[in-house]
């Protein structure tokens, strides 16, 4: 008897394997089709750059993060929008000419540097702070920084709060997981200052607990503060501290090893601040284009110098990143300017021109 | 009491309670200054409940989230132009019931009820689909009757066209959800366009359809004399129980990708996909080794006595009996594998939950939490309801309980 069922057992975990291998054969077909164009598994993979592959692919595999209100966010429609999300438009626009050329992968935060290194993604623009260990030990480069942020800390104006000691034995809520919640602790350890830090998974839920009572502060980026507060049912209840607990600088990654690929994404986000430096965007850039005679335009928008080829692009690429998604000003005013719930003050993230820290180096 | 001798034609029927409205209030609520207090405070207390809930549906909520995006609650970023590959699927689930229910129902009161709650659970989802035309619902519940009286005409034909679309159902699901080729008749649909409750569904249907048989086979491992598979079988069940899913999506997300050989990807829903599975496979098993461990020793005896092999121990006598007596078991674990799916969007799936945290997001809808939620979870609720609700009706036919 014991045979017979050892038959039968073996017959149903073979017809069972067949037919995993079956699901994974009609699955398997998307990373088949994905590594068609990728290098084979047998191939040296660093034999292709990561261009001929998204070229080949035919479209940019972006990580993004589809839950940060400004930054990455789904509308209505189904498309994803939002600061971060333009960026990765324009390095479509960039490559194919064409913004619509981008697979949007969300990713939380624990799993969007090992989505990096394993090729699932061409590169990471997901709110992503720049640190010397992210861009060494994890194999990340970090192109210029997009959006100059820092974390502050949100208390209620009648708790008498008005400095981090002031915050001595209270409790502060805290999103879990992220540089936020070590830049609490290794300041307040800094500080000597003892308090109960309240952790949750998610910025809704973080606020969620602040708003019931449940701390007595909470802290994220100065950014995410102001936008959240908008929201609050009482703003003016609150208020932001003056400190800044820590830089937060903000910007698209890429895989190390692939210099080329790297150059291009830096330089994609180079050219959404040379266009705001020279007042150059997608309402006036045909115009800027047709009269160019100042050389720096014309090497901009591909007029001469051939920049674009040096990169391993055509030479409208920059024309086409100004033209379709907007220079930086436009890029920020859409997803976090005054026009929008946020009306977040440029501060830090306007030109150098105006006294900000977004720097371009010059493309000639 | 007294005794009261009295013929059988004397016998009396039970007094029956007739009652005013006061009445009834009288003797149920306020028999007794203490009932009387209890219920007026209860009264109150659902009284401000209510009208809380009612002010808060009509009044303070802003349904415009779940108004403006309901195509993306339901299916994500499934393209628009490809709808009409869901609503063939959709089609085809309804004819499929009715002749499910025509071939192997004997009772034919239940029918009516299942014939009725399957298009309406799916119709609710059709309409969504962005398209209300109730036109296609209406139709969806003629086809169903339609697979019934089919069955029950001609029964033989039916049996095995049932049984072929049974087993075909879900490969075919998945071919045509997701298509072939760049272009032509069914272009490829990316899984990572698959969301909403589409997604939802798939993973709970396909985590269930697959870890019932491997659950199976790892409980009659269990229970087998084989020292090696009997080990196996424990080993693998013993570990994948200890560990919660949320680990296990993780480690197919997070970790999987630094054990393949470099530009190989896999899929992420399947990786997904194969972590459920794995997991549910495991619950699965010990839940059927107690269906196993409740057959008695006598009807074991018996299938050898009357000299069945032991598979057809197994297949005609014990497996019968031991799954019928854990339908509610099995159901209940279905339910939470349906609602265990949710977890994937914390690994950055786009399932009804990572819907609605992208939705949530949006500027137009920020701090929207509450109607959401409260929506997501009404369509969990809608789902694991029918599934309770069908599997009473199933336990009913099958006489669980009336050995």
């Amino acid at each position: 008897m014991s045979r017979k069922l050892l038959i039968v057992l073996a017959v149903l975990i073979l017809s069972v394997l067949v037919l995993g291998a079956c699901a994974s054969n009609t699955t398997a077909d998307k990373p088949a089709e994905q590594t068609a164009s990728e290098p084979a598994p047998q191939e040296q993979p660093a034999t292709k750059s990561t261009l001929d592959v998204v070229k080949e692919r035919g479209k940019i595999i972006c990580g993004v993060n589809q839950a940060v209100p400004g930054f990455g966010f789904l509308q209505s429609d189904g498309s994803f929008a939002g600061f971060d999300i333009d960026f990765c438009k324009a390095l479509s626009a960039a490559v194919f000419g064409d913004t619509s050329k981008v697979e949007y992968r969300p990713l939380n935060a624990k799993q969007r540097f090992t989505a990096l290194q394993g090729g699932e993604i061409d590169v990471l623009i997901r709110n992503t702070t720049w640190t010397l260990t992210r861009d060494t030990e994890l194999g990340a480069n970090f192109a210029p920084t997009t959006f100059y942020d820092g974390q502050g800390i949100t208390v209620r104006k009648d708790s008498g709060v008005n400095t981090l000691e002031d915050l001595a034995g209270g409790s502060i809520c805290v999103a879990a997981g992220t540089t936020t919640e070590l830049n609490l602790a290794d300041q307040m350890a800094a500080r000597g200052i003892d308090y109960t830090p309240v952790v949750f998974e998610t910025a809704d839920e973080t606020t969620g607990a602040y708003l019931d009572g449940r701390c007595d502060a909470y802290t994220t980026d100065k950014s995410g503060l102001v936008a959240r507060m908008s929201l609050f049912p009482n703003p003016e209840e609150h208020k932001i501290l003056d400190e800044t607990l820590s830089k937060e600088p903000l910007g698209p990654v890429v895989r190390q090893g692939d210099d080329q690929w790297f150059d291009i994404v830096k330089w994609v986000v180079f050219a959404t601040f040379t266009g705001e430096e020279m007042n150059i965007n997608s309402q006036n850039v045909d115009d800027a284009k047709a009269n160019a005679t100042d050389p720096n335009v014309r090497k901009l928008l591909g007029l001469e110098g051939d920049m674009g080829q040096k990169l391993g692009l055509s030479n409208d690429w920059a024309y086409n990143i100004i033209k379709m998604v907007g220079n930086y000003a436009e890029i920020y005013d859409r997803n976090l300017g005054p026009d929008t719930v946020f009306n977040l003050a440029r501060g830090l993230n306007a030109s150098w021109v105006d006294g900000g820290l977004l720097y371009a180096p010059p493309i000639r | 009491m007294t005794t009261q001798v009295t013929t059988p034609n004397e016998v009396l029927p039970p007094p029956t309670e007739r009652y005013t409205i006061l009445g009834w209030l009288h003797k149920n609520l306020f028999s007794d200054w203490f009932n009387s207090i209890l219920s007026i405070i209860a009264g109150a207390f659902v009284f401000v409940i209510v009208r809380g809930l009612l002010r808060w549906l009509f009044v303070t909520a802003q349904w415009a989230a779940i108004n403006d995006n309901i195509s993306l609650y339901m299916k994500g970023q499934y393209p628009g132009a490809e709808d009409w590959r869901l609503w063939l699927l959709i089609y085809l689930a309804v004819l499929l019931t009715g002749l499910m229910w025509g071939v192997f129902m004997r009772r034919t009161s239940a029918i009516t009820w299942v014939l009725m709650m399957m298009p309406l659970i799916l119709g609710g989802w059709v309409f969504a689909l962005g398209k209300p035309s109730w036109w296609l619902v209406a139709l969806l519940d003629i086809v169903g009757i339609a697979g019934y009286l089919l069955a029950k005409r001609f029964p033989q034909t039916s049996k095995r066209l049932t049984v072929t679309l049974l087993l075909l159902y879900m490969p075919l699901v998945i071919l045509v959800i997701r298509g072939f080729g760049e272009t032509g008749f069914l272009p490829r649909v990316g899984t990572n366009l698959w969301g909403g409750l589409l997604l939802s569904l798939l993973l709970a249907i396909i985590g269930i359809v697959f870890s019932f048989p491997i659950g199976v086979l790892l409980a009659l491992g269990r229970q087998s004399k084989m020292p090696a598979l009997k080990t196996l079988s424990i080993i693998y069940i013993e570990v994948i129980r200890g560990v919660p899913l949320i680990t296990l999506l993780f480690m197919g997300q997070v970790m999987l990708p630094f054990f393949l050989p470099a530009g190989l990807t896999i899929d992420r829903v399947i990786r997904a996909v194969v972590a459920i599975i794995m997991f549910a496979a495991a619950y699965m098993a010990e839940n059927v080794r107690g269906g196993l461990q409740s057959i008695p020793q006598g009807q074991f005896e018996a299938a050898d006595a009357i000299g069945l092999s032991g598979m057809q121990k197994m297949v005609h006598i014990i497996l019968p009996q031991a799954l019928r007596t854990v339908i509610p078991v099995l159901v209940g674990q279905f339910i939470g594998l349906f609602k265990d799916t949710s977890l994937v969007a914390l690994v950055g799936l786009l399932d009804l939950l990572g819907i609605a945290r992208g939705i949530l997001a949006n500027p137009s809808y920020i701090g929207r939490q509450l109607e959401v939620f409260a929506f997501i979870a009404l369509i969990y609720w809608i789902f694991s309801y029918a599934m309770s609700y069908a599997a009473r009706r199933l336990e009913i036919s099958l006489g669980v309980g009336e050995r």
